[in-house]
């Protein structure tokens, strides 16, 4: 095998076309991609929230609704990174060939995904701020310091985008997402305190469940949002920003090897 | 095996010695060399699957060969292929120009990729456009251009980045004749510019017409390079004649000595002769025959070195 794909990525600067490239398509699109983004995630806080929040005392010590407005936040952001880098950067990688016509000018595989990542990740904090205004103008969250959920949904996209990466670098075709959905994202929102405390899980479930990006994210969103300084921020911010960061190196190392041999 | 032209030179564009790439144990480029001087137009020939796309992301440094030596403007690759890129055009084998954007959005968003601004190529355009035939298309959409367009679309984009050397993977497939001849004819404009043109075909008409020269490769190996008509003189009898017919292969057996060398393919026989009119007599007095009597091309090159059987 061809030792180069391990080197390190140095994209440099150079992603930025990359990015304005996505820019410009989404942009054509952005109405209808806002609001799509947007419908699904607040069905769910308004549904569970009011119908499931009704036969609920208190949860966490606020209104059900509040508690689950953080978890949608993070999991809505999470959902938009996912997608954007398993359908959409599949489909300009494989379908339309569009990294294909970018590698034949100066720029590499490093430069290509590094802005898909910012990408993918621009694009779930887009829908993540949407879901956060809508907490705003609902009045569910009240201090000044739920504006810190800001950076951390950034973070969250960047972890979950580069997780989404490796999975299109993987992909024979569309299908293959199933899998990854399945068995990784939808156990995940479940375990990781999105819907109720993770502390109602079996311990040993709880633990594993604390080592997930996605229980980082809302353990740092959750304090935030009810105007607390979260516990341990050292804790969770490294451990989103390593994931992204290992998880960009092995999606580059294997897009390297499924594009250049 | 590298001859004495093959040694890389000041004034090549592109130098290629040595070049091998092997995919799952099998040599799909099995030591190739060749060079291209600037501003002329080399072919690579070859049926499908020889091994030409191979060769041609190789010199681009986009897949890394195992053994040879490749020096694209002046650049060792893949060492610095990027350097090398800023200044190659690429019309890939299947278009892949954005349907998202319009005609002016795709040129546009290409050259950000070199580093050229905004404004810069917008000046540009107008002339680009021009050039490629697709004056007053600037802002159309790209579902609303025809095959034809799509591609010159594609040799436009490819300019974007004023080149000097530019690879053009089986530029007129799937063209229809006039198509092919607007692309030809602009191809042709390049070279007189001093663009050097790297291209690979399977239409001989393609090679003959564009290629100073041109080198037939077939299962990862060169097996003949040289001008096309000198390519045609060195492997080929001058004439051909070609008679058709239910007739014709037992017709063919009693006129063995006609020609220099017979070739059968279903009920068509070719001769090949120095002197045809023997043959032409012979031929004159026949009913139930039909022929064609034509001048050597390099298609008969083609197929005496890479065989009749098809293939996928």
């Amino acid at each position: 095998m061809d030792s180069t794909i391990f080197t390190m990525p140095q994209p440099g600067w150079r992603w930025l076309p990359v990015w304005q490239r996505n820019f410009l398509v989404w942009r054509k699109l952005a109405l209808p991609s806002i609001l799509g983004n947007l419908a699904d995630p607040l069905i769910y806080m308004f549904g569970l929230g009011y119908g499931l929040g009704r036969l609920l005392p208190e949860v966490g010590g606020v209104p059900y609704i509040a508690f689950l407005a953080s978890g949608t936040v993070v999991a809505s952001t999470m959902n938009a990174a996912t997608f954007e880098a398993l359908y959409s950067a599949f489909s300009r990688m494989h379908v339309q060939k569009t990294w294909e016509a970018i590698l034949n000018t100066p720029l590499t595989v490093d430069h290509v995904l590094a802005g898909e990542l910012v990408w993918a990740a621009s694009k779930s904090l887009l829908s993540g701020m949407a879901i956060l205004l809508v907490v705003v103008l609902l009045g569910l969250t009240h201090s000044p310091l739920a504006l810190w959920v800001i950076p951390v949904i950034f973070l969250t996209g960047l972890a979950f985008s580069a997780l989404g990466l490796i999975v299109c670098a993987l992909a024979p075709s569309y299908d293959f997402f199933m899998y990854y959905f399945t068995l990784f994202i939808t156990p995940m929102i479940l375990v990781s305190g999105v819907f109720f405390p993770a502390d109602q899980l079996p311990p040993v479930l709880a633990g594993i469940a604390s080592w997930l990006p996605l229980s980082h994210a809302v353990q740092l969103a959750r304090p935030l949002l009810l105007g607390e300084i979260p516990s341990g921020i050292a804790v969770h911010l490294t451990a989103l920003l390593a994931t992204a960061l290992c998880a960009f190196y092995i999606a580059v190392v294997l897009t390297r090897r499924r594009l250049q041999s | 095996m590298a001859g004495l032209t093959d040694l890389p030179q000041a004034g090549d564009a592109l130098s290629v010695s040595g070049l091998r790439k092997n995919y799952g144990g099998k040599d799909v480029v099995a030591g190739v060399d060749f060079r291209v001087p600037r501003g002329t137009c080399f072919g690579l020939l070859g049926p499908n699957g020889a091994g030409k796309t191979t060769i041609l992301r190789c010199c681009l440094g986009l897949i890394r060969a195992e053994a040879g030596t490749i020096i694209l403007r002046g650049l060792t690759i893949p060492g610095r292929a990027e350097e090398a890129r800023l200044r190659v055009g690429v019309v890939p084998q299947f278009d892949n120009i954005d349907p998202d954007f319009t005609v002016t959005e795709n040129l546009v968003t290409y050259a950000r990729y070199f580093g050229i601004s905004g404004a810069e190529i917008r000046r540009r355009i107008p002339e680009l456009l021009d050039f490629s035939g697709l004056g007053g298309r600037a802002h159309s959409r790209i579902q609303t251009l025809s095959g034809g367009m799509k591609r010159r679309l594609t040799l436009a984009r490819a300019l974007v980045n004023d080149p000097e050397v530019i690879f053009l993977d089986e530029p007129t497939t799937g063209l229809d004749p006039q198509a092919r001849h607007l692309i030809w004819e602009r191809l042709k404009q390049l070279t007189s510019r001093g663009k050097t043109l790297i291209l690979t075909t399977h239409f001989m008409e393609e090679a003959e017409r564009l290629c100073d020269r041109l080198a037939v490769i077939d299962h990862g190996v060169r097996i003949a390079e040289g001008a096309p008509q000198a390519l045609i003189s060195e492997h080929i009898e001058p004439q051909v004649i070609e008679v058709f017919g239910d007739q014709a292969n037992a017709w063919a057996l009693t006129r063995k000595a006609l020609a220099e060398r017979i070739e059968t393919a279903g009920d068509s026989v070719f001769f090949y002769c120095r002197d045809a009119s023997p043959l032409l007599s012979a031929l004159s007095g026949q009913t139930g025959l039909r022929y064609l009597h034509r001048a050597a091309s390099l298609e008969d090159v083609f197929i005496k070195l890479t065989g009749r059987e098809l293939r996928d």
